[in-house]
């Protein structure tokens, strides 16, 4: 007896991954050492949505001492060629811009230099002179005939279209009594791991060879464009990824681009470099999720059910379309019905380009934006018709009896009792108490809604689906695609001792501890025992396109590839044990780390010693056996076909089942929402361990509560990216994060070796509108939109704006944008006015007196450039002012207009001075309007007003100094500073 | 106070989880990169490197600090402790061990990706020191003050409550 439950799987087991890890020893890219001689490099980006790059000056950041090089758009075009996109399209997308930068935060130059300060330091150095472009962020705007064309040999800015008819919705919409409409704007947020990107790159210029350290994740579809970027056959790009990751939610994905960006400079440079982005950096520039506006159409019959729905969805992608997008849009093509019998099905999918950061793949990528509008609309059928909103979901959804289920877009469920789910879920989560609760707080006059979703958690992608977005006779040119190989390594060693290496590449979720358990119950051994390699050589490991962390493929193909591996070993094992133990195969049985027979119990051989033979004895082996020392199993479930002619696809393998609910408080003063309760049951087959399954919904609920209530990556209407810290950005804590009831069934699918399911996204698909909808039940409003901020529902809540009817838009929130500060000010100055006159227009002299100035040049006689470092409140940067004179009347006054532009917003402003002879003085007196955009717009009232007057101030106060000092006047402002004894 | 030249280096002596150290900084070297790239010391984490996500907290004389805001050259003198010198010593027969916390942590399944976990684990140690009867309420506003992606912070909260338990004798766990 060795206490080993029956199956390992199936346990909650404590992580092999913890020890290491909460000890400090684990060993994420930061923490592994590079070669001797390795540069650090520092990525300048652009402060402009969209500007033309006239010219970028680098002498002075390459004279720094420690700087090895300054690298531009430029130099990186002649060793790479663009990334290439899943839609042809005249788009040219690069690691770092060349004439052109079209989002905040791409990248323009990148140093490398000693180390990673020198490295800063240098970037202040480098003077980039852009000619601003106008600037579209609403991707409704963005198709509008005058926008600004982000790609000009596009025309506009739609990048893709496609129309798909499935069934005959036309008939069913004709002949339903009710068509219910909903419109939604989905906002852009990220996952935002803890752990920013990470690149370790060299060049080997005689084998033209990169090998590159990256955190990538995978899709591996992705080193395929890395490598053709990079103008080297994949063979001569060994990406390797470290053993440890600090999280990923799909977002390492994006750090494809900056493998191209490191491994160029590398080249470029000839040495190793090093990059480790940034917080600032990461929120900016890494990856964001789509935002999408959609209108969704129901044919609708008396009793509620749904007979048909038309979709109309607008992608917007960001500034480039970027592989494996528009993956986001069409991830979730074959479940544009969720959980309902919807035969007829009409879909218009557009994806536009706009001036923000590129889109990739986030946690549950499709399907956030796909769920908040249907079940949003079923929500608003219930309410249209007066019905129970449980009874609409129950009536709609797939008959148990049913599946394999094929939905009308293509595809194939593979189990499920959705029914059985949504009874257990009401009766075990508390349904009808919940409702008599917000019963008796609406009769004390409360706030207080349920909400409702119901979802379909697709998992394993069909590697086809992608080619949706491409027409049947394009996909016939382009060869088909289809499929998801997963693979798995098992072996053994000389003391017979099991290893296991996958290419799920782990961020986190305690893959390792996983395919212990599996492998350890194939083998009769304890997880232990086991030893699971994750880091993951492309140079040595199996891999495929398919391979990486995405769409929750880990548990459903990969530890079912490692069982299938393990199993062909164990089946030669116990060939091996056979012959020696004179028994049959089939006889024998792998347990307590031994090989026993069934039929004769005293026939028993350790397992270790079977599982070395054929490193030891290969010629004492049964002749038909081969070896047993490694097996390497690829596996492709053959339900992922490539999508038929007429656009109908199976897009993922698994269908798992989420049926929500909650109940939600809005304090009416605050708009503050109060989450009272939230049940979430799950149907995601067998479940491997039951603590991590709970962990992945655990975490997948607090992302998608970030998403409904705080997170928003906001831009103002310049292109201004005003969410660039985690100030601005919030990211839920403890102290916002509920906790939650967590219900189980399970229907093992039929298409995976170990009956699971993908579980590590649901959350992030089925919160967010499970929210909405319950803030939507307790505002009594129809149209709603994320993030649900206090301030949004607060105004709600007062009625400050008459809700819209279905199918309007919600007026857009109004986001911290443009401001305008005005303010005056007065000093006497002693100094005759035509003195001062000649101080103002020269350069030097400004140069000294402007606080913050890196130097002052004159273009002309009336126009001045400026480079100052200016500090308000946080936000810190540097920038770099245009100013004009006009309206001169020397020396009595002057006009000034004038731009200020840095990576931390921008300026626009007007200001007036007189200069008035005042005894022997001069009395001078100043008016100033300056309208400002971007970070330092996010910055609050007091603080900019404030510092503003302050940074006048200073300047006045500098130039009586210079001038000869201020004489006393009797202005209430100069005699308030003497007494404060400020400026002198 | 002292007066430190922005050209030079300097040499930074502490004591490092019951170990002294000296290392040689720049005036305005980060505590995160002389602790990480300096001393080797890679189980403190950076994840903001603006005070907010906590991933590099670390404990100060005795006080949870965080890293990134901390210039090397501050800590001359100093007691400081980190993710490293949280366990116990290993056992006679050479076995690692964790402490009550971590061991609290894994049995909780309170970390997946295991990056925020350092920091976490830091303040909650110097917590649980001054309150060893907290309420969930005081441990959940300690955790507030960090951010983890994974987790959705139920298991921290647990495995944080566990500990204190056993940390003041009410509870054991084998
Ligand atoms: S790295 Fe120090 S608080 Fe985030
Ligand atoms: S465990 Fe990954 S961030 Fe906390």
């Amino acid at each position: 007896m060795d206490g080993s439950p029956a199956t390992w799987v199936g346990q909650s087991i404590e992580r092999v991954e913890d020890a290491t890890l909460l000890s400090g020893r684990g060993r994420y890219i930061d923490d592994l050492g590079t070669r001797p001689g390795t540069l650090h490099a520092a990525i300048l980006r652009s402060s402009h949505a969209h500007a033309a790059i006239e010219a970028i000056e680098v002498a002075a950041a390459r004279a720094l001492p420690g700087v090895a090089a300054v690298l531009t758009g430029t130099d990186l075009a002649a060793i790479t060629t663009p990334l290439v996109a899943s839609v042809r399209a005249p788009i040219e997308a690069r690691a770092m811009a060349t004439d052109r930068v079209r989002y905040v935060g791409e990248p323009v130059a990148v140093v490398v230099a000693a180390d990673r300060y020198i490295a800063e330091d240098a970037l202040d150095l480098i003077e980039v002179t852009y000619r601003p472009r106008l600037a579209v962020v609403d991707p409704e705007a963005a198709l509008a005939p005058a926008a600004p064309v982000l790609h000009d040999g596009l025309g506009g800015n739609l990048a893709s279209e496609r129309a798909f008819t499935y069934g005959d919705p036309d008939a069913a919409f004709a002949q339903a009594p009710h068509r219910i409409s909903i419109t939604s704007r989905y906002p852009r947020n990220t996952g935002s791991p803890i752990e920013t990107y990470g690149v370790i790159a060299e060049y080997d210029p005689h084998e033209d060879a990169f090998d590159v350290l990256a955190n990538f994740q995978g899709p591996f579809s992705i080193h395929a464009v890395v490598a053709r970027a990079l103008a080297v056959p994949g063979n001569r790009l060994r990406l390797r990824m470290p053993p440890d990751s600090g999280g990923s939610f799909g977002v390492k994905q994006g750090v494809a681009p900056y493998v191209v960006l490191i491994a160029a400079a590398a080249r470029l440079v000839g040495r190793p470099v090093k990059w480790i982005e940034d917080r600032l950096e990461h929120l900016a520039a890494s990856v964001a999720a789509t935002n999408r506006v959609t209108t969704l159409s129901a044919a609708v019959d008396r009793d509620g059910r749904v007979l048909a729905l038309d979709w109309d969805q607008l992608e917007d992608c960001g500034a480039y379309l970027r592989a494996p997008e528009p993956a986001t849009l069409y991830r979730m093509h074959g479940n544009m019905t969720g959980a309902y019998a919807i035969r007829h099905v009409k879909i218009r999918n557009r994806v536009v380009l706009t001036n923000k950061t590129p889109t990739g793949l986030v946690r549950g990528f499709g399907g956030p934006q796909v769920y908040y509008p249907l079940e949003r609309l079923m929500q608003r059928i219930a309410v249209e018709l007066g019905l129970d909103p449980i009874d609409i979901i129950r009536r709609n959804l797939i008959p148990a009896e049913t599946f394999p289920y094929r939905t009308a877009t293509g595809a194939l469920y593979d189990s499920g009792d959705y029914a059985h789910a949504l009874d257990i879920a009401l009766r075990d989560g508390g349904y009808q108490a919940l409702c008599e609760k917000r019963d008796h707080a609406r009769a004390e006059g409360r706030l207080y809604g349920i909400g409702i979703a119901a979802v379909v958690e697709p998992s394993v992608s069909n590697m086809g689906y992608i080619t949706t977005v491409l027409t049947a006779a394009e996909r016939r040119k382009a060869g088909p695609k289809n499929g998801a190989q997963a693979n798995a390594t098992v072996s053994l060693d000389p003391l017979g001792a099991v290893t296991v290496q996958v290419a799920s590449v782990p961020q986190g979720q305690g893959h390792r501890t996983v395919l212990a358990q599996v492998i350890a119950d194939v083998f009769g051994l304890r997880p232990i025992d086991i030893r699971v390699i994750t880091d993951l050589d492309t140079a040595k490991d199996a891999w495929s396109i398919a391979s990486g962390n995405y769409s929750s493929r880990f548990a459903p193909a990969v530890a079912g590839a490692a069982k299938l591996a393990a199993e062909k070993l164990r089946a030669r094992l116990a060939r091996i044990a056979a012959s020696q133990l004179n028994t049959l195969a089939d006889d024998l049985v792998f347990a307590g780390g031994k090989i026993t027979s069934r039929c004769n119990p005293g026939l028993v051989l350790p397992f270790n010693r079977i599982a070395a033979t054929s490193h030891w004895a290969p010629g004492t082996m049964p002749d038909d056996v081969g070896q047993a020392i490694r097996e390497t199993v690829f596996w492709t479930p053959p339900e992922l076909t490539a999508p038929t002619e007429a656009d109908e696809v199976n897009s993922s393998l698994c269908h798992g089942f989420i049926l929500d609910f909650c109940g939600v408080e809005i304090d009416r003063i605050t708009g503050k929402a109060r989450i009272d309760k939230y049940v979430t049951m799950h149907d995601c087959g067998t479940i491997l361990h039951p603590g991590m399954v709970d962990g992945q919904i655990r975490g997948g609920f607090a992302q998608g509560l970030g998403a409904a209530v705080f997170e928003e990556l906001a831009y103002g209407d310049d292109g201004a990216f005003i969410a660039g810290s985690f100030a601005d950005y919030l990211l839920p804590t403890a102290t916002e994060v509920p906790r939650i009831d967590i219900l189980h069934i399970a229907t093992p699918s039929p298409f995976t070796p170990l009956g699971a399911k993908g579980v590590g996204e649901g959350n992030c698909m089925s919160t967010p509108v499970c929210l909405a909808n319950a803030v939507a039940d307790a505002l009594g409003v129809a149209a709603i939109d994320l993030p649900l901020t206090p301030a949004k529902l607060a105004a709600l809540a007062r009625g400050d704006e008459a809700p819209p009817p279905a199918g309007i838009a919600s007026t857009k929130a109004a986001k911290p944008g443009d401001r305008t500060l005005r303010g005056a000010g007065e000093t006497t100055v002693a100094a005759s006015p035509e003195t001062l006159w000649a101080m103002l227009l020269d350069p030097d002299i400004l140069a000294g007196l402007i606080p913050g100035s890196h130097g002052v040049r004159k273009l002309s006689d009336t126009r001045f450039q400026a480079t100052v470092t200016l500090g308000i409140g946080p936000v810190k940067g540097k920038y770099r002012a245009d100013v004009s004179l006009a309206d001169l009347t020397p020396p009595r006054e002057a006009t000034l207009t004038g731009a200020i532009t840095g990576g931390l917003g921008s300026g626009d402003g007007r200001g007036c001075v007189t200069l008035t002879p005042d005894g022997a003085g001069t009395a001078i007196a100043y008016t100033y309007e300056v309208a400002v955009g971007g970070k330092i717009a996010s910055i609050g009232d007091r603080l900019l007003d404030g510092a503003t007057k302050i940074i006048i101030g200073q300047f006045f106060a500098a130039l009586a100094r210079k001038a000869g000092g201020s004489k006393p006047t009797s202005s209430r402002f100069a005699r308030l500073r003497a007494w404060l004894r400020i400026g002198r | 106070m002292t007066l430190l030249n922005q050209k030079q280096k300097h040499r930074v002596s502490f004591t490092l989880n019951g170990v002294p150290v000296e290392i040689e900084v720049a005036p305005r070297t980060l505590l995160t990169d002389a602790l990480r790239h300096g001393l080797g010391a890679t189980g403190t984490h950076v994840g903001c490197e603006h005070g907010v996500c906590g991933a590099c907290t670390i404990q100060i004389n005795g006080a949870p600090a965080r890293a990134c805001l901390t210039l090397a050259v501050q800590v001359e003198g100093c007691v400081v402790r980190t993710v490293e010198g949280l366990a116990p010593a290993p056992d006679q027969d050479g076995q690692y061990r964790l402490s009550i916390l971590q061991a609290a942590f894994r049995r909780h399944h309170a970390l997946q990706c295991g990056f925020c976990t350092a920091g976490i684990l830091m303040s909650l140690d110097a917590f649980l020191r001054e309150t060893p009867l907290p309420s969930v309420e005081a441990i959940t506003e300690v955790i507030g003050g960090h951010l983890c992606r994974c987790t959705g912070y139920a298991p921290i909260i647990d495995a944080a409550m566990e500990a204190a338990a056993e940390l003041r004798g009410d509870a054991k766990h084998v």
